[in-house]
C-alpha cells in the first residue's frame, strides 16, 4: 500500500505563499480548466484555492511566538468526505491513496464540503462542482516531466523547503522519517480522520552553554605563568645600555 | 452552517408530504377496522394530490442545490456508504407510491385479497408499502444530517426523532384542514394526532435545544492546528474577500437574531397550531384549520433556519479572523 502525502514543516515555514500561488498556478492551466477567481483585481477577490496559508500569533506579548501554517486536502486514510458522497464523484485511489473529485460526475451538492472537518474542500462557483487539492497528480506520473519535477507544485516551489513529500506508508520514506523523528503530527485526531499529511512541530534549538565553558578552570596558561622574581643584580643589558 | 433555502424548502416540504399521506393512510386504515366513518375516495384521491404536489415541490426545490441538476441521476448509485444517495431513491419512491395510492382510490378498483370482502384493499396494500418508504425516507433525510458525527449538534437520533415528527405534525395538521372541507368526520381524529405530533415534537426540540446548547466542543484551535498552548489567535485565514470557507459555514447574522429565530419558530410551531386547531374544531372553522396549517409550516422554515445555522461546523476553527 501506498499512501502519498505531503509533510509541512512548521519549523521552517515563513509564510511566503510560494506554495499557494504556485498550486494556483499550476492547476489553474490544468486539464480540468481554470480554477474561479472572481473580482481578483477589485474590491472583495475570491477565488477557488487548493491551499491557503494562514497565520497564527501563539502566546501573550512579549511571550509570542508567530506560527504560519499552510493548509490543503490532508488525503485522509480514513476520510469521511468520500463515503457521503451520493454520486461516487469522490473517491480515494486504491494505488496511491490520493482523494480525487471526478469533476465530470460532481452534481456539486456540496456533501462532501460539509463532511471535511478540515474545510479542505472548496466549491468552484463557476464550473459549480467541489474542487481540492489533487497532490497535483497530473505531474507525479508525467514522464514528460524530469524525475526530480515528477512532486507537487507547492513542494517544488517552497523556498525553505518546509514540505517534503512522499510515501508515509513507506518506513524508510523522507517523510516517514521526518514524521518519526522530528515528532509529525496529524490535525484533529480527535476524529479518527487518519490525515495522511503531517505537520512537524515548531522545534526550538537550544544551545546550553555552561558557565565552565565561558571561564576554563583549568587554563593550561595560568597553570604555566610561573612567575619568578626579578634579579636586582647588574645583568648583561645594563652593560649594553 | 449557512442555512440553504432550497434545503430548507426540501426538507419541509417534503416532510409535510409524507405526514400528509400517513395521516391519509391512518384515517383509511382507522376505517377500513371501522373505529372512524369511511370516506368518499375523492378525500383520498385530493389528499393524495395534495402530498404528491408537496412532494415534488420539495424535489424542485432540491435542484437549485445542485451546481448540475442534469447529472442529478448519478446521485442514486452510492446508496451503499451515502445516506444522501439512499435519500434520492427514497423519494421517488415514495413519489410513485402516493400517487398510485392515489390512483387506485380513484380508478376504485376492488380485488377481495384477504377473502373478508373488505373495501379498498389495493389501496390499503400499497398505502401500507408507502408508509414503510415514507418511515424510510425520514430516516434518510435525518441520518444524512445525523450521519456526520463532527456537527455535533445534528450527530444525535434526536435529529431523526425530530424530522419524523415535525413531518408527521404539519402533515396531521393539513390534513385536518382538508377534512375540514369533505371528509368532516375525520377532523377530529386528525387534529387530536396533530396536537400529540406536534406536542411530541415540542419534547424532543425541546431536549435537542438543551443538548445543543450544553454541547462540549470536540475540536478546538489548539487540536486544529497542533498547538499546544492556552493562547492561540488567528492573525490572518490566507485571504483578503474571503472564499468557500468563509460562506458556506458561517451563517453570518448575530448572536441576538439567531435567538430570535429560535423564539420565533418556538411560537409558530407549537403553542399558536395548537390553539387554532382546538379553537377551529371547537368553532368548526376549516379557515382557522387551514390558518393553523400554515402558521406551523412557516415555522418550520425558521425552525430549519436555526437547525441549519446552530451547526457549528469544525473548520471554522481555521477561520477565526474573517
Ligand atoms: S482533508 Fe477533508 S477533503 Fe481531504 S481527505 Fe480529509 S476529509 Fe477529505
Ligand atoms: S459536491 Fe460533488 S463530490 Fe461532493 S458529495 Fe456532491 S457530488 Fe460528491
Amino acid at each position: 500500500m501506498t499512501q502519498l502525502a505531503l509533510v509541512i514543516d512548521l519549523n521552517v515555514c515563513v509564510g511566503c505563499h510560494a506554495c499557494v500561488t504556485s498550486c494556483k498556478q499550476w492547476n489553474t492551466s490544468g486539464a480540468a480548466g481554470p480554477l474561479f477567481d472572481d473580482n481578483p483585481f477589485t474590491k472583495d477577490p475570491t477565488g477557488t484555492f487548493f491551499n491557503r496559508v494562514q497565520t497564527y500569533e501563539i502566546g501573550n506579548f512579549p511571550h509570542t511566538e508567530t506560527l504560519h501554517f499552510p493548509k490543503s486536502c490532508l488525503h485522509c486514510e480514513d476520510s469521511p468526505c468520500v463515503p457521503v458522497c451520493p454520486t461516487g464523484a469522490s473517491y480515494k485511489r486504491e494505488q496511491d491513496g490520493i482523494v480525487l473529485v471526478d469533476y465530470d460526475k460532481c452534481i456539486g451538492c456540496k456533501y462532501c464540503s460539509w463532511a471535511c472537518p478540515y474545510g479542505a474542500r472548496e466549491f468552484d462557483e463557476q464550473d459549480k462542482v467541489m474542487r481540492k487539492c489533487t497532490l497535483c497528480v497530473d505531474r507525479l506520473y508525467d514522464e514528460t516531466l524530469p524525475e526530480a519535477e515528477r512532486k507537487p507544485a507547492c513542494v517544488l516551489a517552497c523556498p525553505t523547503n518546509a514540505r517534503l513529500y512522499g510515501d508515509v506508508h513507506d518506513p524508510e520514506s523522507e517523510v516517514s522519517i521526518a514524521i518519526r523523528e522530528e515528532g509529525g503530527y496529524q490535525l484533529m485526531p480527535e476524529w479518527g480522520t487518519k490525515p495522511a499529511n503531517h505537520y512537524l512541530p515548531r522545534r526550538k534549538t537550544k544551545v546550553h552553554i555552561h558557565e565552565d565553558e565561558l571561564v576554563r578552570v583549568d587554563n593550561p596558561l595560568k597553570k604555566e605563568d610561573i612567575r619568578h622574581e626579578t634579579s636586582t643584580e647588574v645583568t648583561l643589558d645594563d652593560w649594553l645600555m | 452552517m449557512h442555512p440553504a433555502f432550497s434545503v430548507i424548502f426540501l426538507t419541509t416540504l417534503i416532510g409535510t408530504g409524507q405526514g400528509l399521506f400517513l395521516a391519509l393512510f391512518s384515517g383509511q386504515t382507522y376505517s377500513a377496522v371501522n373505529l372512524l366513518p369511511a370516506q368518499h375516495s375523492s378525500f383520498y384521491i385530493t389528499g393524495s394530490l395534495l402530498a404528491l404536489i408537496l412532494l415534488i415541490g420539495g424535489l424542485m426545490a432540491s435542484f437549485f442545490h445542485l451546481g448540475h441538476p442534469e447529472r442529478a441521476w448519478r446521485a442514486a448509485s452510492q446508496w451503499r456508504t451515502s445516506w444522501l444517495s439512499r435519500e434520492v431513491i427514497a423519494l421517488p419512491i415514495v413519489m410513485g407510491l402516493v400517487f398510485f395510492y392515489g390512483v387506485f382510490h380513484w380508478i376504485n378498483w376492488e380485488v377481495d385479497l384477504f377473502g373478508n370482502q373488505l373495501p379498498g384493499q389495493v389501496t390499503l396494500i400499497i398505502g401500507a408499502m408507502a408508509s414503510v418508504a415514507v418511515f424510510l425516507l425520514y430516516l434518510c433525510t435525518g441520518m444524512i444530517y445525523a450521519s456526520i458525527k463532527f456537527l455535533q449538534e445534528w450527530a444525535t437520533s434526536l435529529t431523526v426523532i425530530n424530522y419524523l415528527l415535525f413531518g408527521g405534525a404539519s402533515g396531521f395538521t393539513m390534513a385536518t384542514a382538508i377534512a375540514a372541507y369533505n371528509a368532516p368526520t375525520l377532523v377530529g381524529f386528525y387534529g387530536s394526532w396533530a396536537i400529540i405530533l406536534t406536542l411530541a415534537g415540542l419534547v424532543t426540540r425541546t431536549v435537542s435545544l438543551y443538548r445543543n446548547a450544553n454541547i462540549k466542543a470536540v475540536s478546538t484551535v489548539q487540536t486544529a492546528i497542533g498547538i499546544r498552548h492556552t493562547q492561540v489567535q488567528q492573525k490572518a485565514m490566507g485571504m483578503m474577500g474571503g472564499s468557500y470557507n468563509t460562506r458556506e459555514y458561517f451563517h453570518g447574522k448575530t448572536a441576538a437574531f439567531l435567538k430570535s429565530i429560535k423564539y420565533i419558530f418556538l411560537v409558530l410551531v407549537f403553542p399558536l397550531p395548537i390553539m387554532l386547531i382546538v379553537a377551529g374544531m371547537k368553532a368548526d372553522s376549516s379557515l382557522l384549520l387551514m390558518l393553523a396549517f400554515v402558521v406551523q409550516f412557516v415555522g418550520l422554515m425558521f425552525e430549519r433556519w436555526f437547525f441549519f445555522a446552530q451547526a457549528n461546523h469544525p473548520q471554522n476553527l481555521y477561520y477565526q479572523t474573517i
